[in-house]
């Protein structure tokens, strides 16, 4: 096609050299990945827990999952909740909702603070999600009663009439395995998740006879609650 | 070129196969697509059951156009290009056949996992860890298999749609390996090892570069090959392609974080992903420019060329929404943007425009050459291409109308300073234009739905005339 070929002597050995053309593409590629993924990994600034290590829950000698009250920070979820996140990825929720409010004066009245990345700390993966079809959830824990969030979960259109949501009725025929929430929870242990042996062996009674709609509830109500954000407090430049 | 001989020459039996799967795809993921967005228009489509929700459907949409229906084109094309401007055949057929059948059966998983809600919770790398195992063998022995056609080439040099393909290869290696790196519990089930910011950042690096490399890169090689074919006259510029290449690939790694500003990751970072998106214009529009310009001197040739067409008009959609990814990264127009349809419309625009008439261009420059004939109906080809024309045009509109209508509605306050609109409120606002993108969508695969009649008629009518007796296409 090219019978006449400009090129500079390193493109024209490329060019000739398939091997070379790989390495040249395997250096040059992994350059942007490396600066903007390695560095969140130590700059202490990244996580604000860094700096305010309150918004963390700082775990008393002994104390469960249990001990903790809303407000004292950011701590991992509890066997039901880890329950209602799985069913929470499984349905596909986050492709509709996201969980990451920004820092604007609409987003603050609507959703609330904005959002923190030591929020998502425990959150393997993370739920920002990239869309609203739906309203953010980031913070909607404590919001609506349970009584709704079922009502919702069964028929959204009995209480938001606009509501585009599918109904969820099989959440409140399936019940919970307790084998499968203790084998999920140590794995998120082994992933570096603060679980307490105590935390993993109570896991088991706490699902006990629980649907996966009280686990979706527990999840919903629990969104947001867990750290007391102060506005008068700059937590990210 | 002698046909027959070709056909001893080189393996045309493997692109056969990854041609008439990917036509089949497109319909599948396309068809998906038209009813979950209709299922947004009118969410009793959703009929109470798991399997057909809008969430576990979606995922199955993504992954049908992005990896069965784009990967059996890339793969289709990336096998019969290498072949071609090497002057060799195949490294190896038996590793040919392993990665047709063993793509397929990836594809075939996925389509019954998706639906079933089995899923690491991460977009377009939905599919479960033995799935993405799979992939990564399958993908390797792809790449592999190209290299070393390209390591045993009789031509001195490396045709330059074969670096698109090769700098795809090699990112989406890293891409996938990074990305779906988590632990089992089970067979059906696995967390991601990364959390919060971290994960963000790697989720999105792989999100915007499956964009960038396999929807990209991939198809600019595809470009490449077939729009100077199909011309008939060489690429425009050999000095642009050099240097829209590495300035591509280098910069495309980096864009990842601008789905990411305003989050909770460091604003350094979502500021560099901006500035290099923006700057990304440049080395977009120069692959545009030479696929287009290709054509000077010649442009009475779309008058008449139906398969050019399509080439020409996918670049017109590639230009298009190159210059409008780069402007809603800006961190000014993002704010409004993020989060809502006008991604989605994006997206499209460059999914349906670009991806999908560069593969229908190429596809219907390949199916007669490698069976041998002429198309059953060019007229069919000319209205495939109205088709998805006019459906592009439906969609991305209603998805720009209605995506500003949400950032505008979001942020509005009235006269007192409080917020104008419920978010529910939106939501009901929405209605007309979700109505209007699931026409749109309907329309562009009633164009796919005619591809592939038209396909599957012309493969038939080869069938009827015995090997080697029909007249020699033109190579």
């Amino acid at each position: 096609m090219a019978d006449k070929i400009y090129s500079t002597k390193l493109q024209d050995k490329l060019e000739r050299n398939v091997w070379a053309l790989l390495i040249m593409l395997m250096v040059l590629l992994s350059i942007g990945g490396i600066v903007e993924i390695v560095p969140l990994y130590y700059l202490d600034d990244t996580m604000e827990h860094n700096a305010r290590p309150e918004i963390l829950w700082q775990r008393g000698e002994g104390q469960t999952l249990a001990d903790w009250k809303p407000g004292d920070g950011i701590r991992p979820y509890t066997a039901l909740e880890l329950s209602g996140r799985d069913v929470y990825v499984r349905e596909g929720c986050y492709l509709c909702h996201s969980q990451m409010i920004r820092p604007f004066r609409d987003e603050k009245e609507r959703y609330g603070h904005y959002s923190l990345a030591s929020e998502s700390i425990y959150d393997h993966p993370f739920q920002w999600g990239s869309k609203r079809t739906g309203p953010d959830l980031a913070r909607v824990g404590g919001k609506y009663s349970d009584e709704w969030h079922v009502k919702h979960l069964l028929d959204p259109r009995s209480v938001v009439p606009e509501s585009v949501m599918p109904n969820y009725p099989w959440l409140q025929k399936a019940e919970l395995d307790p084998d499968t929430v203790t084998r999920r929870m140590q794995a998120m242990q082994t992933l570096g998740v603060p679980y307490s042996e105590q935390d993993i062996q109570a896991a088991a009674a706490q699902v006990q006879g629980k649907t996966e709609m009280d686990a979706t509830v527990a999840y919903m109500q629990v969104l947001g609650t867990m750290a007391k954000l102060d506005y008068g407090v700059v937590y990210r430049e | 070129m002698e046909t027959t001989l070709t056909e001893q020459k080189y393996n045309f039996e493997i692109v056969k196969w990854f041609s008439v799967v990917s036509v089949v795809y497109f319909l599948v993921g396309t068809l998906v697509g038209v009813y979950i967005a209709a299922e947004l228009a009118w969410p009793a489509l959703n009929l109470n059951i798991a399997e057909l929700t809008f969430g576990r459907l979606r995922p199955l949409h993504t992954n049908a156009v992005i990896f069965a229906f784009g990967g059996c084109v890339l793969m289709a094309t990336a096998f019969y290009s290498v072949q071609r401007t090497c002057g060799v055949r195949l490294w190896s057929d038996k590793l040919a056949w392993f990665v047709f059948w063993g793509w397929n059966l990836i594809i075939v998983l996925a389509v019954i996992t998706l639906p079933l809600g089995l899923t690491q919770g991460k977009e377009y790398a939905e599919l479960e860890w033995p799935i993405d195992i799979l992939i990564a063998v399958v993908w390797l022995a792809f790449s592999f298999n190209f290299i070393m056609t390209l390591a045993n080439r009789k031509s001195s040099h490396i045709y330059v749609s074969n670096w698109f393909y090769l700098a795809m290869m090699v990112m989406i290696t890293y891409l996938h390996v990074v990305n779906s790196l988590a632990i089992p519990v089970g067979l059906f089930k696995s967390y991601s090892i990364f959390s919060s910011v971290q994960d963000a950042m790697i989720q999105w690096w792989w999100g915007h570069n499956a964009v960038g490399f396999y929807l990209t890169a991939g198809f600019l090689g595809i470009m490449y090959y077939f729009v100077p074919k199909q011309a008939d006259r060489p690429i425009f510029s050999y000095r642009l392609s050099v240097l829209h290449f590495w300035a591509l690939t280098f910069g495309y790694v980096w864009l990842g974080s601008h789905h990411l500003q305003y989050t909770a990751l460091p604003d350094w970072a979502g500021s560099l992903g901006a500035a290099i998106s923006f700057a990304m214009i440049v080395p977009s529009w120069g692959g545009a420019v030479n696929g287009m310009m290709t054509l000077s001197g010649a442009w009475d040739k779309l008058r008449s060329d139906y398969v050019l067409r399509f080439l020409i008009m996918s670049l017109a959609f590639y230009a298009m929404s190159t210059f409008e990814g780069p402007v809603m990264s800006l961190k000014v127009v993002n704010a409004l943007s993020h989060y809502t349809d006008w991604t989605i419309g994006h997206v499209h625009s460059g999914a349906l425009g670009w991806v999908g008439m560069i593969a229908a261009g190429a596809l219907y420059h390949l199916v007669p050459r490698l069976w041998n004939t002429e198309m059953h109906s060019s007229k069919l080809v000319n209205m495939h291409f109205w088709l998805a024309t006019i459906g592009i045009v439906i969609y991305i509109v209603a998805m720009w109308i209605s995506g500003i209508m949400q950032g505008l509605m979001w942020r509005d306050y009235d006269e007192f300073g409080t917020l104008s609109y419920t978010f529910a409120e939106s939501v009901a606002a929405m209605h007309p234009y979700y109505v209007l993108r699931t026409v749109g969508g309907f329309i562009y695969t009633v164009g796919v739905a005619v591809m592939l009649y038209n396909v599957v008629m012309t493969i038939r009518q080869a069938g009827s005339i015995p090997s080697g007796a029909a007249e020699p296409a033109k190579a």
